[in-house]
């Protein structure tokens, strides 16, 4: 009981989880700057930007909406990116081995985060923040099905199995899956579902600054979207973990091995900041079509293939 | 200093209303954040919801249907709140002020905790402003 508390709360958890993700934010907002040849933030940003949220903002409630679904829909969300996190960084971390059929389940609760926001946008009350919810739901619609498409091309690769770490292991064993044909084409589709997960720039429709004002979050101020931001950060580090756990061999926690774990997270992380920041962002049509003809299409391309010994 | 004014200190979020302005402090406020001037190595960022603003910039001179708009945004942004005023219309009205639809300087309908004059200011002006004003707290 203790050891799982400490699981959830501590090490791998929410405190770890939600470090590391605020580092892998400022490298984030530090290449987008350096990208436009600015100087970017300091170290400490992203901790002064959360505290500033949680301690000194004043929260305000809806006067038109429900004000307990509204503050309880970020708790959900920090609990489902948590959630999600332990149960992807405890076989990735080799502290324990999961459970069968555990790749599932970090499936449905990776889509915590999105289904809170909309809860919580939808009891703002406010109608661009619904014109936002309406957004993500359709952007959820298509991207789900292509994460899925990934997910049982990696198992079909690993020989049927639906654990985490074994998946790991027999990478570890042979050769990591982007290492063939179908790998680099499911890491494609992979890293396409993660950008739209993340709400970062070409599918950022639900939460456009300019456009509807920051969309779905349009009303939270103060603790309440410190929580947001919290879950931005966890999710920041847990779903390029999750990427380098599938496809890049996993960590191995010993000697020099160590830094390549770190770099692994860091190259994906890159790769999301650069398509980030290179492309403009699309319509929600477009980004439903890019997802139901074209990822969706990589994704059986990559499974025929691994049916075929590719 | 405790630790809660230092964060706010190095987390402004400015949110930019923008009165009936001629755009010159409107593009010198852009300016601000274009790679020369770089505001968010100070951790100033410009936020779309003024829910989650810090600092609120406003500018140009503020005419009668202005008035309703400006107090209905600072009501509904999250306190702390600073206001800043910016340019000659902002701070004073400036040759707007004896206008017959000219409806006060910013200090008259709601609080200012900094003014940035000029017709436009320079971006050095509005970091030096908004610099002191973190300073201040």
């Amino acid at each position: 009981m203790a050891i799982d508390l400490f699981y959830f709360f501590v090490f791998p958890g929410l405190i770890f989880a939600a470090i590391t993700g605020a580092f892998l934010s400022w490298f984030d907002r530090k290449i987008t700057a350096r990208v436009q040849f600015r100087k970017g933030p300091p170290l400490l940003q992203p901790f002064y930007d959360f505290f500033k949220l949680l301690l000194v903002k004043e929260t305000i409630l809806p006067k038109m909406g429900s004000p307990v679904v509204f503050l309880l829909a970020p708790v959900f969300s920090v609990f489902g990116a948590t959630m999600a996190g332990v149960f992807i960084l405890l076989p990735l971390f080799n502290i324990t081995t999961g459970f069968r059929g555990d790749l599932l389940v970090i499936f449905y609760l990776l889509t915590i985060p999105s289904f809170s926001y909309i809860i919580g946008s939808l009891a703002s009350g406010n109608p661009l923040a619904s014109v936002g919810a309406s957004r993500e739901m359709k952007l959820i619609i298509s991207y789900e099905l292509t994460f899925l498409l990934v997910i049982a091309g990696i198992i079909m690769k690993a020989g049927q199995l639906f654990d985490l770490n074994s998946i790991i292991s027999i990478q570890q064993a042979g050769t990591p899956f982007i290492g063939s044909l179908s790998g680099v084409l499911l890491f494609i589709a992979g890293i396409f579902c993660l950008q739209a997960k993340l709400g970062l720039v070409p599918f950022d429709m639900a939460e456009a600054e300019t456009e509807i004002t920051e969309g779905m979050f349009i009303d939270y101020s103060g603790s309440a979207y410190a929580m947001i931001k919290l879950t931005k950060y966890i999710m920041l580090f847990i779903l390029p973990a999750f990427i380098v756990a599938l496809f890049m061999n996993g960590f191995r926690l010993e000697g020099i091995n160590i830094l390549w774990a770190i770099l692994k997270i860091i190259v994906v992380v890159l790769l999301l900041t650069l398509i980030r920041n290179t492309n403009p962002r699309v319509k929600i049509k477009q980004a439903v079509k890019f997802f139901a003809i074209w990822m969706n299409l990589i994704a059986v391309i990559a499974i025929v293939l691994i049916a075929f010994g590719y | 200093m405790g630790f809660k004014d230092y964060c706010f200190k190095k987390s402004l979020w400015v949110f930019h209303f923008g009165g009936a302005s001629c755009n010159n402090c409107d593009i010198e406020i852009l300016d601000c954040l274009t790679p020369r001037h770089d505001l968010e190595r100070f951790g100033i960022l410009l936020v779309g919801s003024v829910r989650h603003a810090d600092v609120l910039l406003v500018n140009g001179s503020i005419n009668k249907r202005d008035k309703e708009r400006l107090l209905e945004i600072y009501h509904q942004a999250p306190r702390p709140i600073l206001v800043v005023a910016i340019g000659a219309c902002g701070c004073t009205g400036g040759i707007f002020a004896e206008g017959m639809t000219f409806a006060g300087p910013v200090d008259k309908i709601i609080p200012v905790d900094a003014y940035i004059p000029g017709c436009p200011p320079k971006p050095e002006a509005l970091i030096a402003g908004i610099v002191k004003l973190a300073g201040r707290k």
